[in-house]
């Protein structure tokens, strides 16, 4: 199970970086998302990757239980990322309307 | 620190939050109404902020552990001051009233929702100088970020919403990079608790450390994006620049909070045990860098808004070669320097917003970088209501001396005092007492040449500015803004009478710096208030 969480991070982050190089608005924000994801994950995994165990007391034997605070560490980032996703998703239309191009710097490419 | 008195720690990020709560009740016609509540609350927090100086500064020092929650400290949520952080409050909140003052006159209308966002920023930058925890860090630090995006974007126009974009992409990279390394140091550590993981970082096992320390290098990045590192600091300029004036003036705090944090963190975890030094050598090079690139770029621009961006870089860069030296009297040269270099650049940006008034369209197409400047159609005419400034230009060309003097550090002004203190730090009068290496002379060299270049560039702009303008149209300036203006300059001017004393307080707080365990003790024995029930906390 580690090792497939770590290929899907991987894969994620990887797509997530190429597509935050790419000059138009809509890939930076989808990469944005991306990346975002494989950090949510990852934060995840530090805790130790258990399946169906509880992250609450409910046992004596810590080693059996989940770790919690790495759980609540993503609900928050969870938070903040779409937060900060519908913003920018707000700047690029502002900007789509501005400057009438989805390039990052508003600039119309010569083809 | 006991009592009520105990309590004011948590003040600094309630306040503002409850004042940017209120406003959003206040109808955004009412705008003497929403003025009135975020000045207040400015104003309070500067009483606040002061009390707490004063408390720091008094001969009991360290004392200021909050516990939120009322849990004992690795397990609850702590807020901590230190002569560091007081400092910092005190910068924050004179600088949140001179830049809200200056807004009244004319920007706070420009857009809606002015006030609440730069409450909410108040509410952020306190809350980072006082967490005791890398997680509520990381939160403050993005209600501070979400808060910058709104200002700068605030009056809109497609220059800023161009360097908005780019500083919005920037930065959300860096807080995904900021859960990376907070998530290692957790992963590795097993806490965020700034005390508890000085005091657990000679415990971890070699293999381990290494991932902690590249969490901690992932964590470094993001502050140094803040900070404005080459080569992380090409966002600042232009955005610095677009951003309204009173704007530009709160953000001048900002790029400083990357500074603090890097310099919490490295005394606190990396001033001693097996892993002393990390990322010295980074600070040291990469903040020689960034001094050569605001060098070049402070003598390269010529528009006075870029040349205030890369004033940013300069001072951002100084403090990172000066940390990464990592010697106590150099460092709290340093500090004062950091409180100096802030007053100016924050009371700069709103010079340039008065100067540029004065110069017509036809003026700014000689400076090739004006031309990205659409400013005609953004802003307000005929919302100027109030006293204009006798003998405009008079003032504002003293005001702008000034400015010049301090950034590039002459006498009279703090500007060289703390100069003055790095440079003899560094060779050797103070407590290094060895002679000095190639790389201090280097950073010496730096010093000294980004003094100059200021100099050239002022000199340079002065005279186009002031003698030189063929036009000759005074810009109207109103009493109010102004007087921020004046009030930034003159507490320059009361550092440097009172540089004694301020070196003294910037002396003792290395001090306490240096030595974590002072920290880390005062964390870990602060009692939760007995006969309170802890109370449950969650974000």
């Amino acid at each position: 199970m580690e090792l497939v969480l770590s290929i899907a991070i991987g894969i994620m982050t990887s797509c997530g970086v190429w597509l935050i190089l790419r000059p138009r608005t809509y890939q930076v924000i989808i990469g944005l998302s991306l990346l975002s994801y494989a950090v949510n994950l990852f934060i995840f995994g530090v805790g130790g990757v258990k399946a169906n165990v509880p992250p609450i007391l409910g046992s004596d034997d810590p080693s059996i239980l989940a770790d919690p605070v790495p759980q609540a560490l993503v609900l928050t980032a969870i938070v903040i990322a779409f937060a900060t996703t519908a913003l920018f998703l707000v700047v690029l239309l502002a900007s789509r309307g501005l400057t009438g191009s989805d390039h990052v710097d508003g600039r119309n490419e010569p083809k | 620190m006991s009592g009520w008195s105990h309590h004011l720690i948590v003040a600094p990020i309630l306040i503002p939050l409850i004042a940017s709560a209120l406003l959003l009740f206040i109808d955004e016609r009412r705008r003497l109404a929403k003025a009135m509540v975020s000045l207040a609350s400015a104003i309070s927090l500067t009483v606040i902020a002061f009390i707490l100086f004063r408390i720091e500064s008094g001969p009991n020092g360290f004392e200021g552990v909050y516990l939120v929650g009322n849990w004992s400290a690795p397990f609850g949520i702590v807020l901590v001051l230190d002569g560091l952080s007081a400092m910092m409050l005190l910068l924050t909140a004179l600088l949140a009233v001179s830049a809200l003052v200056f807004s009244l006159a004319r920007w706070h209308a420009v857009g809606a929702h002015f006030h609440s966002m730069f409450q909410l920023l108040l509410m952020g930058v306190n809350g980072a100088f006082l967490t005791g925890d890398l997680f509520n860090l990381f939160v403050f630090f993005e209600v501070m970020l979400a808060a910058s995006y709104g200002l700068l974007l605030h009056g809109s126009g497609p220059l800023r919403v161009k360097a908005g974009m780019h500083y919005i992409a920037v930065n959300l990279v860096a807080a995904l990079l900021f859960l990376i390394g907070v998530s290692l140091i957790y992963g590795t550590a097993g806490t965020l608790n700034m005390a508890d993981l000085a005091a657990r970082i000679p415990e971890i096992e070699p293999d381990r450390r290494m991932l902690m320390e590249a969490g901690a290098g992932i964590l470094g990045v993001v502050f140094l994006i803040k900070a404005g590192m080459w080569p992380l600091c090409f966002w600042l300029p232009t955005a610095y620049s677009a951003a309204s004036a009173p704007v530009a003036g709160i953000f001048a705090i900002m790029s400083k909070l990357g500074i603090y944090v890097i310099l919490r963190l490295t005394m606190l975890l990396f001033g001693e045990g097996p892993s002393a030094g990390f990322g010295a050598p980074v600070l040291l090079y990469g903040g020689m860098a960034t001094l050569i690139f605001g060098i070049v770029g402070v003598l390269a621009s010529q528009a006075l808004g870029r040349l205030a961006g890369f004033s940013v870089l300069v001072s951002s860069g100084t403090l990172l070669m000066v940390l990464g030296i990592n010697d106590g009297a150099v460092s709290s040269g340093a500090l004062l320097y950091l409180v100096s270099s802030t007053l100016t650049i924050s009371a700069f940006f709103m010079l340039i917003e008065l100067v540029e008034r004065g110069q017509d369209a036809g003026a700014n197409v000689l400076a090739v970088t004006m031309e990205a400047y659409g400013e005609a159609d953004e802003e307000p005419e005929n919302e100027e209501e109030g006293v204009t400034m006798p003998g405009t230009m008079a003032v504002l060309g003293i005001c702008f001396a000034a400015c010049g003097i301090l950034l590039s550090g002459l006498p009279p002004l703090s500007g060289f005092v703390a100069k003055f203190a790095m440079l003899s730090a560094m060779m050797g009068t103070g407590s290094i007492g060895v002679p000095p290496t190639a790389a201090i002379w280097a950073l010496v060299v730096l010093v000294i040449l980004s003094g100059i270049a200021a100099l050239i560039s002022m000199t340079r702009v002065g005279i186009r500015t002031f003698w030189s303008s063929i036009e000759g149209t005074v810009p109207r300036v109103l009493v109010i803004e102004i007087v921020p203006v004046m009030f930034l300059l003159a507490l320059t001017l009361a550092l440097t009478v009172q540089a004694g004393p301020a070196m003294q307080y910037m002396d003792t707080t290395i001090r306490t710096l240096s030595k974590p365990s002072i920290y880390i003790d005062a964390v870990n024995n602060a009692l939760p208030i007995k006969g309170v029930k802890a109370g449950t906390e969650g974000e």
